[in-house]
């Protein structure tokens, strides 16, 4: 008896017909995924520059970065961007999320009037942040002179503490309609008759969110706050085009670092090894807010004990 | 990408005329005659990709476009020229690089060639015609573009930047001419802080800018990154010193400063916030072609940097050469039009395009008509002799153009004038920083 051929087997065979479904996803994952995600960390073992093929030297560009304080205030600016700006974008975003998600005139547009934030292309949201900021031609300077406030332009940009909060501030107003749209989102699947049953047991305002928003809404949460994190981790654009990780690499994050050693100053492993550096940041971003926020008992309805 | 034809030429043939440059069928019968007797004929169906940094002086755009669309003409090669901001020039020349693909020319800053030597076209036989016929090359553009014997790319141009100021505001502070020394600069700075018209450097990641006038301060004293032998020497007493003079020229400069990029102190200028800066001439060209700020090109005139304790210029000028890429499929086509631009017939009229906004680098072309057509102009026609080349007193090459790219001495001044370290620690930082460089 001959065997089916490769085209029989794909009509009745549900096996093969999957496994050449999932083919063209591996491929994907594997071309554009894993490999450079290899190809980076194989750099970084090596002292490739730029149009020149590298040898392997083991550790040593890590080892050159450990002693490297410039690499150490870019985890440093890093941590602290991502901290702050995810914080934030998570309380405000929540907030408006709630606020939106109530019975209020023209709702339709003040919806559509959060995502604006989120339309603008970043260069262009970083350049316009990078005039509002600007030393000499600031517009919040100008106001806060012509109305007697202050006798001097501020320093946003020139000062390191100034330098970071604005970077931060750039960041919030750029991600918060991300968290805040999709929580709405989140909160539209909450069944109204939970708060039925809820406001006839007496609960209160505070009871409802805390009881029954909160606790419906966490696996949404653990969703867009990871992505939240990751985003404002790897962040380079904004940063780039405001600041070029000035003054004094107050702003320098691990990701334009990266890109000044690698791209700019042409050394590629060393700057696959800033990269690299990342990774065990990012996986323990998404290892806690995975992790911490999305237990299984809470998606089950069962106590937080 | 831009493609250009004898329509594109023509059509652009007025605002050319304006700038005296050779147009129209003159400008074909060169290219055509010139072709034909260059040393290097273009390979048929020749096609050449171009990226350059994108001009500051519309006129000097102008006359390149120009030369392009007679080489194409002359010489039959299509030709797709591109331009970049100064900042990603690089990062695009080392994409191309790295991948093998996409260039054919990179008309770059610094010293790019040196940062990928292996992928880079040898140029001896241009640079040895060229050299021969206009004068030889200055010391520092032949520094910038050899590697040994070897020609890694062409020198086409300096880009001078020198001190533009405002003569009302020096003659307030009391001072009759731009100081010729240190010691009087950071006097006049003080003065003109004290009248409320500061002066102002950038201190910020600013490649041209912030790494211009920062190498200035610190050669001034004596002081290098490293030495003949490409040892590291920048922790010194020389280096300390030049902390010191910069500290006190920062607190005479307006605020803001150490968020500067190369383009803020010409918004400044122009917007009569700052009354002395060094640039190049695009600040006094910008102001004399704004009707509405005919006074204040009046008042703007440009001097030669002050020279330090060391008793001689110590001028870093932005080296501007273009390199074709080994890779290339038309390396005859690359060499002819790279030889073809600096040919006098195009070069003096290409340099008058850009008023001053590019110095020659071939000796010959000192006496082009652009140095005395404005007495303002004269300064930057010294750019390419009195600079040193990136690198200093130390080897040209991959690792000095690294350090100029990664910032080093930049961060070193900054980390001090803004207090972020003191002398030890700034000094401290930018050697290590050269150690893993030069490792």
């Amino acid at each position: 008896m001959s065997e089916d051929s490769a085209w029989t087997q794909l009509k009745h065979n549900r096996n093969w017909l999957g496994f050449w479904f999932m083919v063209p996803a591996m491929a994907f994952l594997i071309f554009f995924l894993a490999y450079p995600l290899g190809l980076g960390i194989w750099l970084s073992f090596t002292d490739t520059r730029i149009g020149r093929v590298g040898h392997f030297i083991a550790t040593e560009n890590y080892e050159w970065l450990w002693d490297d304080s410039i690499f150490w205030l870019s985890v440093f600016n890093t941590l602290l961007y991502t901290f702050v700006a995810s914080a934030l974008k998570f309380a405000i975003g929540l907030y408006l999320a709630l606020l939106l998600n109530e019975n209020m005139p023209f709702k339709a547009m003040l919806r559509a009037m959060v995502l604006i934030p989120f339309i603008v292309p970043t260069v262009l949201s970083a350049l316009a942040f990078w005039w509002i900021f600007d030393s000499q031609f600031s517009i919040i300077s100008w106001s806060l002179k012509h109305l007697g406030l202050i006798n001097q332009n501020i320093n946003f940009l020139g000062d390191t503490t100034w330098a970071r909060i604005c970077v931060i501030f750039a960041n919030i107003w750029r991600g918060v309609p991300f968290v805040a749209i999709t929580l709405l989102a989140g909160l539209q699947t909450v069944s109204p008759s939970l708060y039925e049953a809820a406001t006839l047991d007496g609960a209160t305002r505070w009871q409802n969110f805390r009881y029954i928003t909160y606790p419906l809404l966490t696996p949404i949460i653990a969703v867009v706050m990871t992505f939240s994190v990751l985003f404002t981790f790897t962040d380079f654009q904004l940063i780039w085009a405001m600041t070029r990780g000035g003054p004094v690499n107050a702003t320098h994050l691990m990701a334009t670092l990266s890109y000044q050693r690698a791209i700019i100053a042409g050394q590629l492993g060393e700057g696959a090894a800033i990269s690299s550096a990342m990774i065990p940041f990012l996986l323990a971003a998404i290892m806690v807010s995975w992790f911490g926020l999305q237990r299984r008992k809470w998606q089950q309805g069962e106590s937080n004990d | 990408m831009q493609d250009f034809t004898r329509r594109t030429l023509l059509q652009g043939g007025t605002a050319l005329a304006a700038t005296g440059m050779l147009t129209g069928p003159a400008l074909f019968d060169f290219a055509k005659a010139w072709a034909q007797s260059a040393p290097w004929k273009a390979e048929p169906g020749a096609k050449l990709t171009v990226m350059r940094w994108k001009r500051f002086v519309p006129a000097e755009d102008d006359a390149f476009n120009a030369m392009v669309a007679a080489f194409k003409t002359a010489t039959g090669t299509e030709m797709n020229v591109f331009s970049e901001s100064f900042e990603d020039v690089q990062p695009k020349a080392s994409v191309a690089a790295n991948t093998g693909s996409g260039l054919d020319l990179a008309w770059g800053l610094h010293t790019l060639p040196q940062l990928f030597p292996t992928k880079v076209l040898k140029m001896n036989d241009v640079a040895d015609y060229l050299g021969k016929k206009y004068g030889g090359w200055t010391d520092a553009a032949a520094k910038t573009c050899k590697l040994g014997d070897d020609w890694l790319g062409i020198p086409v141009a300096t880009n001078g930047g020198y001190m533009t100021y405002r003569k009302s505001a020096l003659d307030k502070a009391g001072f009759k001419e731009f100081p010729k020394d240190f010691p009087g600069f950071l006097e006049m700075c003080k003065a003109l802080k004290a009248n409320n018209t500061p002066a102002g450097f950038a201190l910020g990641h600013a490649s041209g800018d912030g790494n211009s006038w920062l190498h200035w301060v610190l050669w001034g004293h004596g002081a290098y990154t490293v030495d003949q032998n490409d040892k590291i020497i920048i922790n010194s007493p020389e280096t300390a010193k030049a902390l010191e003079y910069c500290k006190a020229l920062y607190d005479s400069f307006i605020p803001g400063t150490p968020s500067w990029n190369d383009s803020s102190n010409n918004k400044a200028y122009l917007a009569g916030e700052l009354y002395c800066t060094a640039n190049g001439i695009s600040i006094y060209v910008a102001a004399k072609t704004d009707a509405s700020k005919k006074e204040l090109a009046e008042d703007t005139y440009h001097a030669l940097w002050p020279v330090g304790p060391v008793g001689k210029p110590t001028e870093l000028q932005l080296a501007l050469p273009i390199l074709a890429f080994n890779f290339t499929k038309y390396p005859n086509a690359a060499k002819a039009f790279v030889a073809f631009m600096l040919e006098k017939e195009n070069y003096e009229k290409w340099l008058d395009g850009a008023q001053g906004y590019l110095t020659q680098t071939l000796n010959a072309y000192e006496s082009a008509p652009i140095w005395t057509a404005d007495p303002k102009n004269y300064v930057f026609s010294q750019a390419s002799k009195r600079t040193l080349p990136a690198s200093g007193i130390g080897t040209v090459g991959e690792k000095a153009a690294t350090a100029i790219a990664d910032f080093i001495v930049v961060d070193m001044f900054a980390n001090y004038c803004t207090g972020a370290k003191d002398t030890k620690g700034a000094m401290a930082e930018a050697e290590r920083q050269l150690k893993r460089i030069y490792r």
